[in-house]
């Protein structure tokens, strides 16, 4: 069921970046999708009543296997760390683009840059 | 060249209010240490160069938003930012090639499992382990390198950001 | 209440603010719903177990959010709203149910929510970096041995994207304000 809905959030970004007008509604659309990809990753990895993948004290013996039978799977986390940073580096350009454009064309319809040329 | 498109560049670099000043003028310093100490600790702790990197950013931005950008760029300006960015980036890509040459493979950790006798001694010297904040090998200087990289490139965005606008804003005059 | 159904609320919170997100005709509205939905993610990570991602996750929102505000702030046109679309609109939603709908199918695939693959698969690599991380690389800290030790290249991959796509802003939003071309700036 969470995944259900994760895709759900997906689909809802994936709407926002299709259908609408305005160049900020659709960075907002993939800045959802991001997010919803990134959460579905997550809930991946997750193991049930398990524990942060940060090892106690003496983490050598069998405190090592506790943990290891205890943790939640760090793969997926640190994947998802790499893909949030991603993230704010496209939304910076993406940022960047949009005020070029509102700078040119004066609005952030994009209708209206469609229209104007020259 | 008259003074009326002064104004608002005036305005536009001035800043907030003296409560968000004086606030700042206590905070920033805060925001610095717990970055760098997310930083410092992120082979023990949750954290990491990434975010670390992005809270250090953040005493910069919220001193850019609170004094205006002139002061900011006092503190570090925009050539010095991208020579910094671009020391990390390299930072990172040395220990990665000195990895290689050391350790045999690209990436390896050349001081965790050290493969040379002498750096094996040097890490018993310092006396090295789990646990510590001295431990993890190459992980710490990674971090290090990594946060200065986000930081200063995360700066030089907002810098151009806040100059865009300032042009913006002669422009509409 | 289980961690199942917390996700579940919480991710039903973050649906209706999406959807208030996007539907709002406001800008600055919009971008702050988007802020509380990045808030609503930070908790969810906390709660499944991940707190440098849930770092990570609230720091970078916080970023994103002050750039797109100092986007949109003091530029808000109203939108001109013109002829709607209708027929377009319709067939978009029908491609986006489409594609729902095969994923939707593809989900069970997936496991169930709290069985990680390497509690089902035993050659999985993630049971070899929670046993042997911290006698390999000596960081307590798996995630950091993963992405700066097991994957460091990964790491190394998104240094650069990152650097590339800052460069890339930099060089377009800059340009010397006519004002300071006489000073020497840099």
């Amino acid at each position: 069921m969470p995944y259900t809905l994760c895709v759900i959030l997906f689909m809802v970004g994936l709407y926002a970046v299709a259908t609408k007008r305005n160049l900020i509604k659709i960075v907002i659309g993939f800045i959802i999708m991001e997010n919803s990809a990134n959460l579905l990753l997550i809930m991946l990895g997750y193991r049930a009543g398990g524990r942060a993948p940060v090892a106690f004290r003496d983490g050598v013996g069998d405190a090592a296997t506790a943990f290891a039978q205890s943790a939640v799977d760090p793969l997926p986390q640190a994947l998802v760390l790499t893909s949030i940073v991603i993230s704010l580096g496209v939304t910076a350009l993406m940022v960047a683009i949009c005020l070029r454009v509102y700078q040119r064309y004066g609005t952030f319809d994009i209708s209206e840059i469609r229209r104007l040329r020259g | 060249m008259n003074n009326q498109p002064q104004q608002p560049v005036q305005e536009m670099t001035a800043g907030m209010s003296i409560v968000v000043q004086t606030v700042t003028r206590w905070v920033k310093s805060f925001i610095f240490l717990f970055g760098l100490y997310i930083v410092c600790f992120g082979h023990l702790t949750p954290g990491g160069g990434f975010s670390g990197g992005v809270i250090l950013c953040c005493a910069f931005i919220l001193m850019m938003l609170a004094f205006g950008r002139e002061r900011a760029l006092r503190r570090l300006p925009l050539g010095r930012a991208g020579v910094l960015d671009s020391v990390g980036a390299l930072a990172f890509l040395v220990i990665a090639v000195v990895g290689l040459f050391i350790g045999g493979v690209f990436f390896a950790n050349w001081l965790a499992v050290p493969a040379a006798a002498a750096l094996q001694r040097l890490c018993a010297a310092i006396g090295v382990e789990p646990f510590h904040l001295l431990s993890a090998g190459t992980i710490p200087l990674c971090n290090l390198a990594i946060a200065l990289k986000v930081c200063t490139s995360l700066f030089l965005v907002f810098a151009v950001l806040a100059m865009l606008r300032v042009e913006q804003q002669e422009q509409e005059e | 209440m289980s961690i199942e159904t917390l996700s579940i609320i919480l991710l039903l919170f973050i649906i209706v603010g999406a959807l208030i997100a996007i539907e709002t005709p406001d800008l600055l509205s919009a971008v702050i719903c988007l802020g509380t939905i990045d808030i609503g993610f930070t908790i969810l990570f906390l709660f499944l177990k991940a707190p440098d991602i849930a770092i990570t996750q609230m720091v970078v929102e916080v970023v994103c959010l002050v750039i797109l505000i100092r986007a949109t702030i003091r530029r808000d046109k109203a939108v001109v709203t013109g002829e709607r679309q209708f027929f377009g609109l319709m067939v978009t939603l029908a491609v986006i149910a489409v594609l729902a709908l095969f994923t939707l199918r593809a989900v069970p695939f997936l496991g169930e929510f709290g069985a990680p693959v390497f509690t089902r698969v035993e050659s999985a690599p993630a049971a070899r970096y929670l046993s042997d991380g911290v006698k390999d690389t000596g960081a307590a800290n798996a995630v950091a041995a993963v992405i700066l030790d097991y994957r460091g290249y990964d790491t190394l991959g998104e240094a650069t994207i990152l650097f590339a796509s800052v460069v890339g802003a930099v060089a377009l939003l800059r340009r010397k304000p006519r004002k300071e071309v006489q000073e020497a700036d840099l």
